[in-house]
């Protein structure tokens, strides 16, 4: 369907000129070569992916053609020219988009202002407010957008995905000619995928050419033409996705082909007794909710943005406590009603947000791997001086179970790699010796490898007896991960799924059942 | 695939712009209170007698003009902790160069605007291009100015002539010019912040620098701009104390801790000190607040030291009413 | 042949590792020990024992200070009402002591008992009001003030009677080699030991880095953000009532006293290193910022040059060394 897009506008794909090419483009920096002797074409039209692990050049490329950096030597060229930027907003004056993971936008102000940020429309220095919001309302247009929010809506009132469809139509204002998108889908729910699928095809259909970086291979597979893998500052190869499959491009990233993705299954009989049991624990978002975790068991929690998964994960860990319910520890009730009260009863959070919530970046590896296990001792209990004694013993053997690459754990953890500092916080729970894991998104935004690595560590985990519950947007973990599927919707919990069940299935239940789809599950916004 | 439904979405844009933020509501509350207070235990003259009424104003206008560049600076995500020495600079200058002479009146405006616009660049490029945090800039430059005023002059210096006075104590019909220049600059500012695409490009700077900056933005020079506006309202609230002590004396500013008590009042009227957000219609009103506090303090013959015990809690609490129900942790 | 290599290798890397120390240093140290031979030059006082220890007399007090800030500074606040806690300890005690000597240690424990007082409402303000922590002291150091000035009915009342003022103005005398040691050294020695314990070796230090440094991730890492913070500010407070105590004894009764001493104290720990976005501080580099900037002052008296340029060095000083901090992180970024 896509390829007829294409061909429908332009005949044969092969005659399309490069909207953007990159040639022979170096890149060096102190001690590392990020980018060696890159060349690509982008095609207008096209969805072109990028992929390959963390370190492997992506998000310098993207810098370079967005004119945050310089490469050492090379060419860039657009539609035919050879350009150089010194500076970001050079880039996007010729029709170079960018929307990053994290959004640039300013929260207070309105989608017009947002959009029109330095160019509003103005008479002698007044801006006229009529013409902004006309302008905005125009573009929202394009973006199919106009029905779901007016210009003059504060960001702060948006969705995930509204303020991203903001950014877009902030590139579409600019002109762009090539727009950049960085880990798009990372934030987004299944359905808010697909709109943004949508949205894509529009894009393309404008003749726009458009740059996909993302560690997520089945978006991958179902937006883009071509694929791109990058390793080690090398191109591996440029691929039509139509002649590969997911295992072909994993390969090529990693080097060797990975057997599977996920570690297999528990066993039901390895399942021990009931560690967590919450009895009908509601507050101000959950209602009545009742599950069991056993021993050994990862229990996937499934469900649309806003139906309350992580609200579940705060709630047993006492970060917004249930206000009725009980919950029971190895069949004790315990009354959580702080993470301390939790943590001193084993439990362990592996938050969404790493660097918002996981770790203290200015702080060594050290002392985040001990931040934890320093929080139940006595306040004034003594530490050793950094690197003798006990905790030394404990850092390194931690640091080694989770595969931290670092030359030192003096480094502060601002330093480290996204995957990297993952497993950071895995190894801080480790040390507090948890025996029930909360993980909530444990690989977003992490690239394959050291995604492959926690997977193994989870199962790990569970093999050794503790407890997992695991949320994930991303519905191949569910399934590749857990040995039961706990599906969420409304703040209840909507269903219960066995090991290996479809996504479609998946879907459906967290949905609610189809007759009961409203405007809520599509946008995945609870409101 | 079906389109949301663009009712619920409007219906909350509408209701959060209808909240009124809760500065007003304490302003009429501080109004009723006082007044009753000042029924109860004094003699009831605060709203009926025209002089003590127009007193609450006129001392509002000092803290309001420079109030009005401290709101700019704050919605830019900066401080400004230069205005106190500011003003006593410009208060002493002024009257040191006037001397009581009606011909030097122009030559002293200009001269003390002229330190005014110094100032405000020099804080806005040690903070811009020196890359040093706005509180220790303008912290360090209220040491340097305080040394300088402090070791050229000790006490009242030179003098105003009675033209100048018109400034502070001149009225047009009823009302006090004063109070119109305020009302001027309050307008102004209003304008600036929420018509000109200065005002705008200031918003996103205060709100994300970085998002600024990636839209063109010339992060730089709007900070310095809005740096020299306000050290241009402290000027010209240097001016307005020294038309009305007749004299300027080193410890004017400092006295009435216009550094602290602008940034109250912004934070008071809504503008968060993060930036990005807030408005001059609210600094006033926590202005007036501050001046409605003063004249009932006076009326009821509360000792002045316990009227600084009273901002103190009052300046605490007001913001405590604002933040206590944040979910984020406070620094 | 091979061993001669082998030697210069080895000599090469300690060398290396030599210099890398060196680099580690903080610059407070140097600097500091520039300017106090500076000083030293142009007053011989200063080359004596006696001398040193006159100085470390009139600085520990603003070492004291500076301790309890950076604690503060490293959660990530600000404390402002250091200044007026100082003003009413030395007007109140001249008040409360009704020049009796007898009345010296009670004074001085209603003094603390204060400080506990202001620390933890402080503490529990921005804790549980949210109120960022900048507001919050400012608020309390207006409260101090008029609070201390009202008690006083705006004037002192007495004088500070001698046994009052020696922890801040009295030596030890008939020290070997030293001759007299000031009370308030050792004082600060004792307090810069258990301040260095609880900083830097203590479980209590880290998790004040942790929340300065990402509050957030502190929290759900069972840090007692609340409670953690308010002892924060309670230790500064205190600090500052002994930091007052000293001061008092050292200058005596005087209604200005404390006044622009919580700039100073900032610009002490700015000077020590200490950032003030919080996650970063140090109790011995701090203690030498306050040193520094001491001897910066000494340095400018003796230079001829009157008071006030004092405020306008002090100025530039935190200007430069937190613009020097600034532009240098962003070379290394």
């Amino acid at each position: 369907m896509v390829d007829e897009y294409i061909q429908g506008k332009n005949g044969k794909t092969a005659d399309k000129q490069p909207v953007l090419e990159v040639r022979n483009i170096i890149k060096r920096f102190p001690g590392v070569l990020a980018l060696n002797d890159v060349s690509m074409k982008f095609l207008p039209g096209e969805v072109h992916a990028v992929v390959g692990e963390n370190g492997a050049g992506k998000t310098t490329l993207m810098k370079i053609l967005v004119g945050a950096y310089k490469p050492d030597s090379g060419e860039i060229l657009l539609q035919g020219e050879k350009v150089a930027f010194d500076h970001p907003v050079e880039a996007q004056a010729k029709g170079l988009s960018i929307v990053y993971q994290e959004f640039n936008l300013l929260p207070e102000r309105t989608v017009a202002q947002n959009i029109f940020l330095g160019r509003e429309p103005s008479r002698l220095g007044l801006i006229d407010f009529r013409r902004l919001n006309k302008m905005a309302e125009d573009v929202l247009k394009e973006v199919g957008a106009e029905k779901m929010f007016s210009p003059s809506a504060p960001v702060s009132s948006l969705s995930v995905a509204e303020q991203q469809m903001v950014e877009i139509a902030k590139a579409i204002s600019l002109d762009a000619k090539v727009l950049i998108m960085d880990e798009p889908t990372a934030a987004l729910t299944v359905t808010e995928v697909q709109m943004l699928s949508d949205l894509v095809n529009r894009l393309k259909g404008r003749g726009m050419a458009i740059i996909f970086i993302s560690h997520r291979l089945k978006e991958v597979f179902d937006i883009a033409e071509t694929i791109t893998v990058l390793k080690d500052g090398s191109l591996v190869g440029t691929v039509k996705t139509k002649d590969v499959q997911p295992g072909d491009i994993v390969a090529m990233m990693v080097g060797h082909a990975l057997d599977h993705y996920f570690p297999p299954l528990g066993k039901p009989e390895d399942f021990g007794e009931v560690v967590l049991r919450v009895k009908d624990g509601s507050n101000d978002f959950l209602k009545g909710i009742s599950f069991e975790l056993h021993k050994g068991e990862v229990l996937g929690i499934a469900g649309l943005q806003g139906s309350g998964r992580t609200e579940l994960a705060q709630a047993i860990f006492g970060v917004v406590p249930f206000k009725t319910g009980t919950i029971e520890l190895h069949g004790k009730p315990i009354d959580i009603k702080t993470p301390t009260t939790a943590i001193r009863n084993g439990m362990g959070f592996v938050t969404e947000d790493r660097k918002a919530e996981g770790i203290v970046p200015q702080q060594p590896i050290r002392d985040n791997i001990l931040l934890t296990v320093r929080s139940i001792q006595p306040i004034f209990g003594m530490t050793y001086k950094d690197g003798i004694g006990k905790e030394r013993k404990l850092v390194s053997t931690l640091g080694k179970q989770v595969d931290v690459r670092t030359d030192s754990y003096d480094r502060e953890a601002q330093f480290l790699s996204g995957g990297n500092q993952q497993k950071v916080v895995l190894a801080k729970w480790l040390a507090s010796d948890a025996d029930v894991f909360i993980f909530d998104e444990p690989t977003r935004g992490i690239d394959v490898e050291s995604k492959a690595s926690i997977h193994d560590m989870i199962r790990d985990l569970t093999n050794k007896g503790t407890a997992v519950l695991m949320i994930s947007s991303e519905l191949p973990e569910i399934i590749g991960m857990s040995d039961r599927i706990l599906v969420m919707w409304d703040g209840k919990i909507a269903g219960e799924l066995p090991a290996k069940s479809g996504e479609q299935e998946i879907m459906m239940v967290a949905t609610g059942h189809p007759e009961q789809v409203d405007e809520q599950s599509l946008t995945g916004r609870k409101e | 695939m079906a389109t949301t439904s663009v009712p619920r979405n409007q219906v909350k844009q509408i209701l959060s712009a209808i909240r009124i933020p809760p500065v007003y509501i304490f302003l009429v509350v501080i109004f009723i209170l006082g007044g009753t207070l000042d029924l109860l235990f004094s003699d009831g003259q605060m709203f009926t007698n025209p002089a003590i009424t127009m007193n609450i104003v006129v001392r509002s206008v000092a803290l309001g003009i420079v109030a009005v560049g401290q709101t700019l600076v704050i919605i830019g995500a900066s401080i400004d902790l230069s205005v106190a020495y500011l003003i006593s600079v410009t208060a002493v200058m002024c009257s040191y160069i006037m001397q009581g002479d009606a011909n030097n009146v122009p030559k002293a405006i200009l001269a003390v605007l002229g330190i005014g616009v110094v100032v405000g660049l020099v804080n806005g490029l040690v903070i811009t291009k020196l890359r040093v945090n706005s509180f220790i800039a303008t912290l360090g430059m209220s040491l340097i100015l305080s040394g300088l005023i402090n070791a050229t002059f000790s006490n009242y210096t030179g003098s105003v002539p009675q033209s100048f006075e018109y400034f502070g104590y001149g009225t047009i019909g009823s009302i006090p010019v004063s109070i119109i220049v305020l009302l001027i600059f309050v307008v102004a500012g209003w304008l600036l912040l929420t018509r000109t695409k200065f005002g705008a490009h200031l918003y996103g700077v205060g709100g994300n620098r970085e998002a600024a900056r990636l839209s063109g933005l010339r992060t730089d020079r709007i900070l310095i701009g809005a740096h020299v506006i306000c050290s241009l309202t402290a000027v010209i609230t240097g001016l307005f104390m020294v038309s009305r002590l007749r004299s300027g004396a080193p410890w004017v500013g400092p006295d009435g801790i216009y550094d602290l008590e602008s940034i109250a009042t912004s934070v008071v009227g809504g503008t968060a000190m993060a930036g990005g957000k807030g408005g001059v219609w609210g600094t006033l009103a926590g202005v007036l607040i501050f001046g409605v506090l003063d004249t009932t303090f006076n009326q009821l013959g509360v000792n002045p030291y316990l009227k600084t015990v009273l901002r103190g809690v009052i300046i605490v609490l007001a913001v405590a009413s604002y933040t206590f129900r944040a979910k984020k942790e406070a620094a | 042949m091979t061993t001669s290599t082998v030697t210069q290798t080895d000599s090469l890397k300690v060398i290396r590792s030599i210099w890398d120390w060196i680099r580690r240093i903080p610059p407070v140290y140097p600097v500091f020990l520039v300017i106090f031979i500076a000083v030293g030059i142009l007053n011989h006082n200063y080359q004596t024992a006696n001398g040193i220890m006159t100085f470390l007399r009139r600085v520990s007090p603003l070492a004291i200070l500076a301790i309890g800030e950076m604690m503060v500074l490293a959660t990530g606040g600000f404390d402002l009402s250091i200044g007026s806690i100082v003003t009413m300890v030395v007007i109140v005690s001249s008040l409360l002591l009704h020049n009796d000597p007898a009345n010296a240690l009670p004074t001085i424990g209603i003094m603390l008992g204060l400080g506990v007082l202001i620390g933890l409402t402080n503490g529990l303000v921005v804790s549980f009001l949210k109120v960022p922590s900048f507001i919050a002291t400012l608020g309390m150091m207006l409260l101090v003030r008029g609070g201390a000035l009202y008690w006083v009915g705006g004037a002192p009342q007495g004088y500070l009677t001698d046994n009052w003022r020696s922890f801040g103005r009295d030596y030890l005398e008939n020290i070997p080699l030293l001759g007299r040691v000031p009370y308030a050294l050792l004082i600060l020695l004792v307090i810069a030991v258990v301040a260095y314990l609880i900083f830097h070796r203590s479980n209590f230090g880290k998790q004040i880095l942790a929340i300065g440094d990402n509050v957030r991730a502190s929290q759900l890492s069972g840090v007692n953000v609340r409670l953690v913070r308010t002892m924060v500010f309670l230790i500064s407070s205190v600090l500052a009532v002994i930091g007052g105590v000293m001061i008092g004894g050292y200058g005596g009764v005087n209604v200005t006293i404390g006044q622009g001493l919580e700039m100073q104290t900032i610009a002490a720990c700015v000077v020590g290193g200490t950032l003030l976005t919080g996650g970063k501080g140090s109790v011995p580099n701090v203690i030498f910022g306050a040193f520094t900037m001491e001897a910066i002052f000494n340095l400018l008296n003796l230079l001829g040059l009157p008071k006030p340029y004092k405020d306008v060095i002090q100025g530039l000083i935190i200007i430069g060394a937190v613009a020097y901090v600034s532009l240098s992180s962003r070379k290394k970024a």
